[in-house]
C-alpha cells in the first residue's frame, strides 16, 4: 500500500478534529475532536514506522511502540477530561463552552480582591 | 595576681555580669540577684587593691595593641595615676550600693533582669573610661554610658514622659558628641597619638597646633554628659527613670565622666586660655542657674537633679581654676552624698506615695514613717549645703580655695577673670544651695497636715545601703583632704579660712532665709488644700514612684511646678519662680531653635516625597498600564478563541520558515 493513503486520511482525520476543537460548542463534543486528532497522528506512526522498516535491517518498531503509548495516555486523558466536564456541568448546568468565561478580562480590572471574591461564590 | 591583671578585671567583671544577666534573666530567674550585685562588689574589692598597690605613686601604665590601625594607632592602654584609682573605687562603691538598693526597690518589677544587666554595663563602661589610657577606649565606655542611659531612662516606658526623657537624653547628650568625637580626631592628629601620656607629653612640649579649637570641640561634649549649661536640660528630665538608676548616673556614672575626662586632660585646656575662661563661664551659669531652679522646684527629685547640675558646676569650677584635685575631691564627695539623697528620695517617694513636695508639706509625720531616711537625708543634705564639719564642706572649701587663689593670680596658666568668676559664682551658689537644700527639708519633713500613709517598714536592702552611704557622707571629706594631696597634683586642699567662712557664713544665710520663708508661707498650707497620691501605693517602690510620675502633670498641670502658695521657694523668688520652675525656659528656646526647624524641614521632605516625586513615578507607570489595558482585552475567556489563534501563530510560522527554507 502506497504511503499516501494513510497520510491523506490522517491528515483528513487531523482537520477534521481541528475543525470540532474549534467550532464545536459542546465541551464532549471538543473532547471527542482532540481523540480525532491524537487517532491521527498514531495513524501516521503506524504508517511511517512500517514504510521506514521496509528498507531496514533491523528494526525495533518505535513508530508503533509509541502508539501504544499514546492510546494509553489518550485513554487517561479522556478519563480526566470527561470527569472535568462531568463535574462543571452539575456545578453550571451547561457544558457549552462559549459560556464557561470565568477567566474572561472584564471592564473593571482595578479591583482583584472582588473578582476574586466572586470567582469563590462561583465555585462555591 | 599583677595589678595589671587586677585592674582589667575591674570594669570586665560587671560587663560579664550584665552579659550573663541579659542571657540567664529569663531562663534562670534565680541567678539574677546574685549576678547583679556580685560583679559590681567584686569590681569594688579589685579597685580597692588596685588603689591600694597604685598608692598615689607612681601611674600604672600598660598597653596593647591589637591590630595596626593605620596612621594614629588605636591600643588597648590602661593609665591608674591617683585620679583614676580613687575614682574607680568611688564608682564601684555606688553601683554596689544602687544594686543592692535596686533588689528591694524593684523587687516586683518584671523588667528586672534587663534592669540590673544595664545597670552592671553601665558601670562598666563607667570604669573602662576611668581606666582607659587611650582616647578612643574611653570614647567606647562614655558611648556605652550614652545608651545604657538612654535605657535606663526609659525602664517605665509606658509613661510618655520616660519616653520623651529617654529620647531626649540620648539626642542632647549626642549633640555633645559629636563635637566632641571630632575634637578627638583633632587631638589625636595633633598630638600624633591617642595615649593619654603621650598627648599630655605633646602639649607640655607645645606640640599642639590648635589648642582652642581642641579644647572647646572636647568642652562641648563634656558639657552634654555632665549637663553643663546649655546642654543640662536633659538631666532634669531624666528623672523620669527609677530612682536608683537617678543615683547612678548623677552619683558616680555618666555626669561624673565629663568632668573627669576635663580632669585627666586638664593640660589640654590649659593650653588655651579661650577655653579656661569659656568653662568658666560654663560652669558659673551652671551653678547660680540651677540653683535659682531648683528651688522652684516641686518634683523632689528634680530639686536633687538640679541640685546635681549646681555641684557639677563647682567641679568645672574648678577644674577652670586649675585645681583638678579639688575638682575630683569635690566629684567623690559629691558621688557619695548625691547617691545617698536620691535613695533617701526614693525611700521617702515610696512612703509617701507621691513625688510632689507640696503635697509631702501638707503630710504630717513623714519623717516616722521613715527614720532612715530622714536622719540619712538630713546628713546628705547638710552634706549638700557644705557645713562643717560634713564631707561637702571639705570639698567645696577646696573649690573655692583654688578659685581664690586663681583669682589673686598665684595659678599658673589660669586667668585671673576665671578666678574671680568662679569665685563669685560658687559663693552665690552656696547660698542657693543651702536655701533649696533647707527648703526640700522643710518641706518633707516639717509637713503640717493629715497623717501621713503607713505603708509598713521599708526593705532593709534600701534602708541598709542608706546607712553605709551616710558614712562618708559624714567623714570622708574631714579625714581625706589631707591625705588626698598625696594622690593628686600635691596641691593643697585644706579649706582657706577667708573662703570657708564666706562660704558657711553665706549657706547660714541661705539656710535661715528659706527657714523664715517657710515660717510665714506654712500657714498657708492648710487654706490651699493640694496633693495626689499614687493609686497602689502597697505596690513595690518602683510602681509607687512610676505612678507618681505620670500623675504629677494631670495633678498640678506641670511636671514641674505646683500652685502651691504655701511654698517658701515661692516668696524668696518672687515672679522669678515660674520661669526658675520652668528651667528659664530654655526648653521652649531649643524647641524653637531646633525642634520646629526640623519638623518643618520634616513636612517639606514629606510634601516633596508625596507630591514631587511620587508624580513622576505614576506618570512613567501611565504608559504601561494603558498598554497593558489594551492586550487584555484579548482576554475572553473562550478557550476556542485561544486555540484558535495558536493555530493561526503556528500556521504563519510553518509559512514563515517554508519561505525561509527555501530561500524565497
Amino acid at each position: 500500500m502506497h504511503l499516501a493513503y494513510p497520510a491523506v486520511l490522517s491528515s483528513l482525520l487531523f482537520c477534521t478534529g481541528v475543525y470540532g476543537v474549534l467550532a464545536r460548542r459542546n465541551a464532549i463534543l471538543v473532547l471527542m475532536s482532540v481523540e480525532l486528532m491524537l487517532n491521527a497522528v498514531n495513524l501516521n506512526l503506524v504508517a511511517f514506522d512500517v514504510w521506514l522498516s521496509r528498507a531496514a535491517e533491523e528494526t525495533l518498531h518505535s513508530g508503533q511502540a509509541l502508539t501504544l503509548f499514546t492510546i494509553a495516555i489518550a485513554a487517561a486523558e479522556i478519563g480526566i477530561g470527561l470527569a472535568i466536564v462531568l463535574a462543571v456541568h452539575r456545578n453550571r448546568g451547561t457544558a457549552d463552552i462559549d459560556k464557561l468565561r470565568d477567566t474572561a478580562e472584564g471592564p473593571e480590572t482595578e479591583r482583584p480582591d472582588s473578582s476574586a471574591a466572586e470567582k469563590a461564590e462561583a465555585t462555591a | 595576681m599583677t595589678t595589671t591583671t587586677l585592674a582589667v578585671l575591674v570594669p570586665l567583671l560587671p560587663f560579664l555580669g550584665a552579659a550573663a544577666g541579659l542571657l540567664l534573666g529569663r531562663t534562670a530567674p534565680g541567678f539574677v540577684r546574685p549576678l547583679a550585685v556580685l560583679p559590681p562588689l567584686a569590681a569594688l574589692v579589685l579597685a580597692a587593691l588596685v588603689a591600694v598597690r597604685q598608692g598615689g605613686g607612681q601611674a600604672i601604665t600598660s598597653h596593647t595593641e591589637l591590630t595596626p590601625t593605620g596612621s594614629v594607632p588605636i591600643e588597648l592602654a590602661l593609665d591608674i595615676d591617683g585620679f583614676a584609682a580613687l575614682v574607680a573605687v568611688v564608682v564601684a562603691f555606688v553601683a554596689t550600693c544602687v544594686q543592692i538598693y535596686s533588689t528591694g526597690y524593684l523587687r516586683d518589677d518584671p523588667r528586672y533582669p534587663s534592669y540590673a544587666a544595664l545597670v552592671s554595663l553601665f558601670t562598666s563602661a563607667m570604669l573602662l573610661v576611668v581606666y582607659s589610657g587611650d582616647l578612643i577606649v574611653l570614647l567606647v565606655g562614655w558611648e556605652v554610658m550614652g545608651i545604657c542611659s538612654y535605657f535606663l531612662v526609659g525602664h517605665y516606658w509606658e509613661t510618655p514622659e520616660a519616653r520623651a526623657a529617654s529620647l531626649k537624653a540620648f539626642l542632647v547628650t549626642k549633640l555633645g558628641d559629636v563635637p566632641f568625637l571630632i575634637g578627638l580626631f583633632a587631638l589625636g592628629t595633633d598630638a600624633g597619638s591617642f595615649r593619654i601620656t603621650r598627648v599630655l607629653g605633646a602639649v607640655t612640649s607645645g606640640g599642639l597646633d590648635h589648642p582652642t579649637v581642641i579644647a572647646l570641640l572636647l568642652l562641648a561634649g563634656v558639657a552634654g554628659k555632665s549637663a553643663q549649661f546649655p546642654l543640662h536640660t536633659w538631666l532634669p528630665d531624666a528623672m523620669a527613670g527609677p530612682t536608683p538608676v537617678s543615683a547612678l548616673i548623677h552619683a558616680a556614672t555618666m555626669v561624673a565622666a565629663g568632668v573627669y575626662f576635663i580632669a585627666r586632660l586638664l593640660p589640654v585646656f590649659e593650653a588655651s586660655s579661650a577655653a579656661m575662661v569659656v568653662l568658666a563661664v560654663m560652669a558659673a551659669v551652671t551653678m547660680a542657674g540651677s540653683g535659682v531652679a531648683a528651688l522652684a522646684q516641686d518634683d523632689i527629685k528634680r530639686v536633687l537633679a538640679y541640685s546635681t547640675i549646681g555641684q557639677l558646676g563647682y567641679m568645672t569650677g574648678a577644674l577652670a581654676v586649675g585645681d583638678r584635685g579639688a575638682a575630683v575631691f569635690h566629684l567623690m564627695s559629691h558621688g557619695a552624698f548625691k547617691a545617698l539623697l536620691f535613695l533617701a528620695a526614693g525611700v521617702i517617694i515610696h512612703a509617701a506615695g507621691t513625688n510632689s513636695l507640696a503635697a509631702m508639706s501638707r503630710m504630717h509625720g513623714l519623717r516616722d514613717r521613715v527614720p532612715d531616711a530622714y536622719w540619712t537625708m538630713t546628713v546628705a543634705l547638710l552634706a549638700l549645703a557644705a557645713i562643717p564639719p560634713f564631707s561637702g564642706f571639705f570639698s567645696k572649701e577646696s573649690v573655692l580655695g583654688a578659685a581664690e587663689h586663681a583669682a589673686d593670680g598665684h595659678t599658673a596658666h589660669v586667668p585671673g577673670v576665671t578666678g574671680w568668676i568662679v569665685l563669685v559664682a560658687g559663693l552665690v551658689t552656696a547660698l542657693l544651695t543651702a536655701a533649696y537644700a533647707t527648703r526640700l527639708w522643710l518641706l518633707a519633713f516639717r509637713g503640717r497636715g493629715a497623717e501621713a500613709p503607713d505603708h509598713g517598714r521599708q526593705p532593709l536592702t534600701m534602708t541598709v545601703v542608706l546607712w553605709v552611704l551616710t558614712i562618708p557622707s559624714l567623714a570622708f571629706g574631714g579625714f581625706a583632704y589631707r591625705s588626698l594631696p598625696d594622690w593628686f597634683d600635691g596641691r593643697d586642699l585644706t579649706p582657706t579660712l577667708l573662703t570657708s567662712i564666706l562660704g558657711t557664713g553665706l549657706a547660714l544665710v541661705g539656710g535661715l532665709l528659706t527657714y523664715g520663708a517657710w515660717q510665714r508661707t506654712t500657714a498657708l498650707a492648710a487654706r490651699a488644700p493640694l496633693g495626689a497620691v499614687a493609686a497602689h501605693p502597697e505596690g513595690d517602690a518602683g510602681l509607687v514612684e512610676a505612678e507618681a510620675i505620670a500623675t504629677h502633670e494631670p495633678a498640678y498641670g506641670d511636671i514641674a511646678y505646683a500652685p502651691d502658695p504655701a511654698d517658701p521657694g515661692r516668696l524668696l523668688l518672687g515672679p522669678l519662680h515660674r520661669h526658675a520652675a520652668a528651667g528659664f525656659h530654655l526648653d521652649a528656646v531649643y524647641t524653637a531653635l531646633f525642634v520646629r526647624p526640623v519638623q518643618a524641614g520634616a513636612s517639606l521632605v514629606r510634601f516633596l516625597d508625596r507630591e514631587v516625586v511620587d508624580t513622576y513615578v505614576r506618570g512613567a507607570a501611565a504608559l504601561p498600564r494603558l498598554l497593558g489595558a489594551a492586550v487584555r482585552r484579548a482576554q475572553t475567556g473562550n478557550v476556542q478563541t485561544y486555540v484558535s489563534a495558536l493555530l493561526a501563530g503556528t500556521v504563519v510560522l510553518a509559512v514563515a520558515v517554508l519561505l525561509v527554507a527555501t530561500g524565497a
